[in-house]
């Protein structure tokens, strides 16, 4: 029987010649990550292996981005127990303000993703370095301290699904219309313990700030992986970023899909989701009009910089719309920096938006950018529950950078391609 | 291992951040979670809440967000077990790794009721609505759960498995 990429990493990294869905096995890890919110609880169950190193100081990655800068005394108590536990463990990878970007963003960026890998983070987006064809997942803390102690964690093996990519996109629509469209067609809990393969022709088209957008929802779709080919994309990508060397694991002809869908990138429209999940989605066209009040452009789903760029091509001689708020977060530093050198930080200030330094915070309603009752936000993030960015009766409408530029300077919900 | 207690229920897709809200994760204290389970659906939740009872909910339950912090604040809260139709998969492995009981059983998530006295014997799987005079029986565990469980969550697991 043949193997899908995943199983074939997973095999490698436990060890076995073969592996198959439904398997519980051990596996040696690769990289083990944390943040400022998961971490403390984390650190207190590491504890309790009365270890005085974690199991490869070159291999966890902490990165204080959620509530960082601190945003409050108890943020800053979080930090501060981060910060303390990598200076006590020598932890290589510690990214201290100044260094820290969005941690999806910044640990493909800094080289500490490579294809082949197996890594956990106690995030949830973890899954975003499947772009890069490593096995990756979202955990919980403890899962994380005992990653941190053994260097090892179990899994279930994951049945499959295959997207079956074909064409390219049209101008103004990005990876992240094709995740929203995939989430609202096989729905919240559509992939739900499993792994999302997308394979076919079309992959080539895509960029691999998409890939690593469509790869950071597969969560949304109660995926545990979402996972992409490596192709010559991705191997000048790592090469840029001084990656290890690559593994390249390739599904077998005869791997075992439980479902397979065809998309014709062509036919993807931009797409938006509406509250209060990820599948309630509609075409842009098929909007009805909808008045916004804020707009955030930026996170670990939509923070790199070809996604500041869709933005600053629609901006570019044009202003938000009068009594919004536009926030544009740059996921990391080094984004930061080259969009202020392309002289998009231009763009974005003329066009009436604020520039933020790299933080998680509108995202999960941690701060910078919390609603009010009854507010409305078109986002570029990840997740629209009920209260997700700011009060319980706020809403957030997911988007692609450019639909949420567009929706900044009309002041609703609006399609880039018929702006005048 | 038993549980007995009154139910509180939910629908589909009851996420993380409803479990417990993002602006109070600036602390890890459990005691402090708890005192804001659920308050983004169930406002009441809190003050009714009573040593024991139990959660039954539908699809998907505690999906989005990798915090811990969820499962230990509906532990903290008095939960004595989740009954749902499927879970998320990283609110699953969790609950199991922290020690929250969670069973899968998608005929006692349609029938079970809000208010119904629901008793559960772990061992067997046994879900018993004592209200609706109901009997269901859930999923049992794979054997390497059933280990992780009894040794009181992962660490302790591992600890043992590294002290053989």
């Amino acid at each position: 029987m043949g193997m899908t990429s995943t199983e074939k990493i997973l095999a490698s990294a436990a060890g076995l010649d073969e592996v198959h869905a439904g398997q519980l096995i051990m596996a040696k890890l690769s990289l083990v990550l944390g943040n400022d919110i998961t971490s403390p609880v984390a650190i207190e169950e590491f504890k309790k292996f009365s270890l005085d190193r974690v199991f490869d100081k070159d291999k966890v990655a902490l990165v204080p981005d959620h509530f960082a800068p601190n945003k409050d005394i108890k943020a800053a108590q979080q930090c501060k127990c981060m910060r303390t536990f990598a200076h006590d463990m020598d932890i290589t990878n510690y990214f201290e303000v100044g260094q820290m970007g969005v941690e999806h963003a910044l640990l493909p960026e800094k080289g500490l993703v490579t294809a082949g890998d197996v890594v956990i983070g106690a995030d949830s987006h973890t899954c975003t370095y499947g772009a890069l064809g490593a096995f990756s997942t979202g955990v919980g803390s403890t899962d994380m301290a005992a990653g941190m102690a053994t260097g090892k964690a179990w899994f279930k093996v994951p049945s499959a699904i295959k997207f079956n990519l074909t064409g390219s996109f049209r101008p103004f629509v990005s990876g992240k219309d094709l995740i929203l469209h995939i989430i609202g067609m096989i729905g919240v809990d559509g992939a739900l313990y499993k792994t999302m393969e997308f394979a076919g022709p079309g992959v080539a088209s895509l960029s691999m700030d998409d890939r690593f957008t469509v790869c950071n929802m597969a969560i949304e779709a109660g995926g545990k992986n979402g996972i992409f080919p490596v192709d010559e994309k991705t191997i000048a990508y790592l090469k840029e970023a001084g990656a290890g060397e690559p593994r390249i694991f390739t599904s077998d002809e005869d791997a075992v899909y439980e479902r397979v869908y065809d998309i014709d990138l062509g036919q993807i429209e931009s797409t938006v989701s509406f509250p209060h999940l990820p599948e309630n989605t509609h075409t842009v066209s098929q909007c009805p009009e909808i008045r916004i009040d804020q707009v955030v452009i930026g996170s670990c789903t939509n923070g790199r910089l070809s996604d500041l760029e869709a933005a600053a091509a629609i901006l570019k001689g044009r202003h938000i719309a009068s009594g919004l708020r536009c926030l544009i977060i740059p996921a990391t530093q080094k984004i930061y920096r080259d969009a202020m050198k392309e002289g998009l930080f231009d763009i974005f200030l003329d066009a009436g938006c604020v520039i933020s330094t790299p933080t998680c915070g509108p995202c999960l309603g941690g701060y910078m950018g919390i609603l009010a009752e009854g507010e409305r936000c078109v986002s570029t993030t990840n997740r629209n529950f009920v209260g997700r960015m700011g009060h319980v009766k706020s809403e957030v409408y997911l988007a692609s950078p450019a639909v949420a530029a567009a929706s900044a300077v009309m002041g609703k919900i609006a399609d880039p391609a018929k702006l005048d | 291992m038993n549980a007995k207690g009154r139910v509180f229920r939910y629908y589909d897709n009851v996420d993380t951040d409803v479990i417990i809200p993002a602006r109070y994760l600036n602390t890890s204290s459990a005691a402090e979670l708890a005192s804001h389970c659920m308050e983004d659906i169930d406002r009441d939740f809190v003050s009714k809440v009573h040593k024991g009872d139990i959660i039954v909910a539908g699809a998907n339950f505690g999906c989005g967000s990798s915090r811990e912090h969820a499962p230990l604040a509906i532990k903290e809260s008095g939960i004595s077990c989740v009954i749902a139709k499927t879970f998320a998969r990283i609110f699953y492995r969790n609950a199991i790794n922290i020690g929250l009981a969670i069973l899968e059983c998608p005929q006692a998530s349609e029938k079970i009721q809000a208010g119904d006295e629901v008793e559960i014997d772990f061992s067997t799987g046994l879900i018993r609505d004592l209200t609706l005079n109901l009997e269901f029986r859930a999923e049992p565990f794979p054997p390497f759960m059933q280990a992780l469980i009894s040794k009181g969550g992962l660490i302790n697991y591992l600890k043992e498995e590294e002290g053989k």
